[in-house]
């Protein structure tokens, strides 16, 4: 019987997967639901005896099995775009079924969680170390010294805390890792319980990925003697934006508004319910169990850049002709990928601005493409990383407008907790509107007599808006408590450095 | 006692032995019923021996959380960066047009599926690679 494997990924099901593998299944053919290769322009991408066909409707499945169809891409694994990576995290996107437990032990799973439990809390804080793993959630802590502050704090209870609201624009690698390797993840958090003294682990789920979480409680169902005593619980968000944000993440787990607190006192010391709590993104603890495979931190080490150690999970979103899921070592600079792996614009029109990270991150004009993929690299040059999502604009985008839109996304998704966030935003939306229009006549306030610092023979310039909006990206970004408030002046200010005629400058 | 309150208190029995209850709690409660209304609160509140006040300020701050319940499908439409880059905003008067009044075309931000949007959600069914005629008939038959 031919064997056909096709991925039940949320991208692909989304693009036809289902009836695809219903028709295949029509044909006698026996149908696999792997997960998915990360070549998103190809799903549903069909599967037989490794080589690829894509993207498939229903109209290729007979020209698919009698060898005919001209949408043959050849041998999946040898692709270009596949060949290139350099894949930890996702070493098994293709080519295992998600929830099948024999799969994931006969790639390698739970060998790690098997060496920390023999080695011991210590030596396992060791390896991360020497992993050089930073946090993957944006911030680039590295994870090991988080680890080894919970491990040493004394209480009755330990918490590990798994940030899955992923809930950037252009990023979708933590969906991809829950819905494509679900197992990976769990054992990543057995291992941070093993490795601090936690016992139980919860996942904070964004309410958008119903996918996802599917199929983490169903890996947790199945899984949970493997992982005992080590507890993994699934929660749900409620469409809040801002519990990303790891300390507005406990508040929410724990049943409050979800808030952002000041810190310190630091989660690691004072986390869930108050009590020592590891929180990492879903990509740093999918990155563990590989890590804590024999000889797996060092070979981990070796790739990367300067202080950036390892893979990082780029996605490469937007108007891309090749958008997907691309892990490779940091030190690639943004124009490779853009230009040489994503092929560029969709749309087939010129790249104008790239944003990597996220609705916070900087939006990146094409002279800077020489930029190379580090931490260090992209905060040196006013921008971030976040979650490597790299969302392409071909020239069509009004930076204007996208600028405005990052203080009206701030401005909805603010917790209100801290006031140049809260009334920050708003007042950055009303000033990018002022400049669409051109500046603003004096209103009746202004021209009072009483008002005598004003000058009233004319109105506020374009000019004197843009000094205003400056000043007050300044205070959001050292005035706020998080990132939310703290990050949304870089997409804004990179828009006005690099695309000044469209906010009225010359 | 209502059905109702039934409900509810199963609900409550379900998670209130959990650590943070409230959230769990509260989607049980909009799925089902599709809004968390100040009955609603003043149950769960009761449940969880909390305030009324503590109850709504959660209920409040979530969006997935509806004060009353609206009968009309939804259709979630992303309308974030990566969507717009691929030209969700074209696209979206044929969504409104195509809705009416009859269907509710929300904006949300990010379905992560930014590699191949314009993308919308209707119930737990995802769509992908819409333009202007594939998601105005997504609308129809919502």
């Amino acid at each position: 019987m031919t064997i056909v494997k096709i991925s039940d990924d949320a991208l692909a099901r989304a693009a036809g997967a289902d009836k695809l593998a219903t028709a295949f299944e029509a044909k006698g053919c026996e149908v696999q639901r792997t997960s998915s290769w990360g070549m998103h322009w190809l799903e549903p991408l069909v599967e037989v005896d490794g080589k690829g066909f894509g993207p498939a409707t229903l109209a290729d499945v007979d020209t698919i099995l009698d060898g005919s169809s001209d949408k043959g891409i050849g041998e999946i694994a040898a692709h270009p775009f596949i060949a290139g990576q350099t894949r930890y995290t996702f070493a098994r996107a293709g080519k295992t079924r998600p929830l099948s437990l024999d799969d994931y032990k006969a790639t390698g799973g739970w060998a790690g969680l098997e060496r920390a439990r023999k080695i011991g809390s210590e030596a396992i804080v060791e390896e991360v170390k020497t992993s050089g793993l930073r946090g993957r959630g944006g911030a680039g802590f590295p994870t090991g010294i988080k680890w080894d502050t919970v491990r040493k704090a004394e209480a009755s209870q330990k918490y590990i805390v798994c940030n899955a609201d992923e809930g950037d624009s252009g990023t979708f690698a933590d969906r991809a890792v829950m819905e494509g390797d679900p197992f990976a993840l769990i054992e990543g958090m057995a291992i941070a319980g093993e490795a601090v003294g936690a016992t139980r682990g919860y996942v904070y789920l964004r309410s958008e990925y119903p996918d996802a979480i599917r199929k983490m409680n169903a890996a947790v169902d199945l899984c949970a003697e493997i992982i005992a005593p080590f507890v993994v619980e699934i929660r749900v968000g409620a469409g809040a934006y801002v519990c990303g944000e790891e300390t507005s993440l406990l508040n929410s787990l724990e049943g409050k508004r979800g808030e952002v607190r000041a810190k310190p006192p630091l989660p690691a010391l004072e986390g869930f319910l108050g009590k020592p709590t590891v929180v990492n993104n879903v990509l740093s603890l999918a990155a563990v169990p590989h890590i804590l495979t024999e000889g797996g931190a060092e070979a981990y080490k070796d790739v990367g850049f300067g202080r950036s150690r390892g893979t990082m999970p780029i996605q490469l979103a937007g108007n891309i002709k090749h958008g997907g899921l691309y892990e490779i070592g940091f030190g690639v600079t943004l124009g490779e990928l853009v230009n040489d792996i994503g092929g560029g614009t969709a749309s087939g029109r010129p790249v104008k601005a790239v944003q990597v990270g996220g609705p916070l991150g900087a939006y990146i004009h094409p002279d800077q493409f020489d930029i190379v993929f580090d931490y260090e690299t992209f905060t040196a040059a006013d921008a971030l990383i976040g979650h490597a999502g790299v969302t392409v604009f071909d020239d069509t985008a009004d930076m204007l407008g996208m600028a405005r839109f990052a203080m009206e996304f701030c401005a909805e998704e603010s917790c209100g907790k801290c006031t140049p966030c809260r009334i920050g935003a708003v007042r950055g939306v009303e000033i990018i509107d002022r400049i669409a229009a051109g500046g603003r006549e004096r209103d009746v306030i202004e021209l009072a007599p009483q008002m005598h610092n004003t000058v009233k023979d004319r109105g506020r310039t374009v000019a004197e808006e843009v000094e205003l909006l400056t000043d007050l990206c300044e205070t959001m970004k050292f005035g706020s408590l998080c990132a939310l408030g703290g990050f949304t002046p870089y997409p804004v200010m990179s828009a006005l450095k690099h695309w000044p005629e469209e906010f009225g400058q010359k | 006692m209502s059905d109702k309150s039934h409900i509810i208190g199963e609900i409550i029995a379900r998670h209130h032995e959990r650590e943070g209850p409230l959230l769990p709690i509260l989607n049980d409660v909009q799925a089902e019923f599709g809004c968390v209304d100040s009955e609603a609160e003043a149950m769960i509140a009761h449940g969880l021996n909390l305030s009324r006040a503590d109850v709504h300020g959660v209920v409040s701050f979530y969006h997935d959380y509806k004060s009353e319940a609206d009968p009309r499908p939804v259709v979630q439409v992303c309308r974030a960066e990566a969507c717009k880059a691929r030209g969700v905003e074209q696209i979206i008067d044929a969504a409104k047009n195509a809705a009416g009044e009859r269907v509710k075309v929300v904006p949300v931000y990010c379905l992560g599926l930014c590699s191949a949007g314009p993308a919308a959600r209707t119930g737990d069914d995802l769509h992908v690679r819409l333009d202007a005629d594939s998601i105005a008939k997504l609308v129809e038959n919502a």
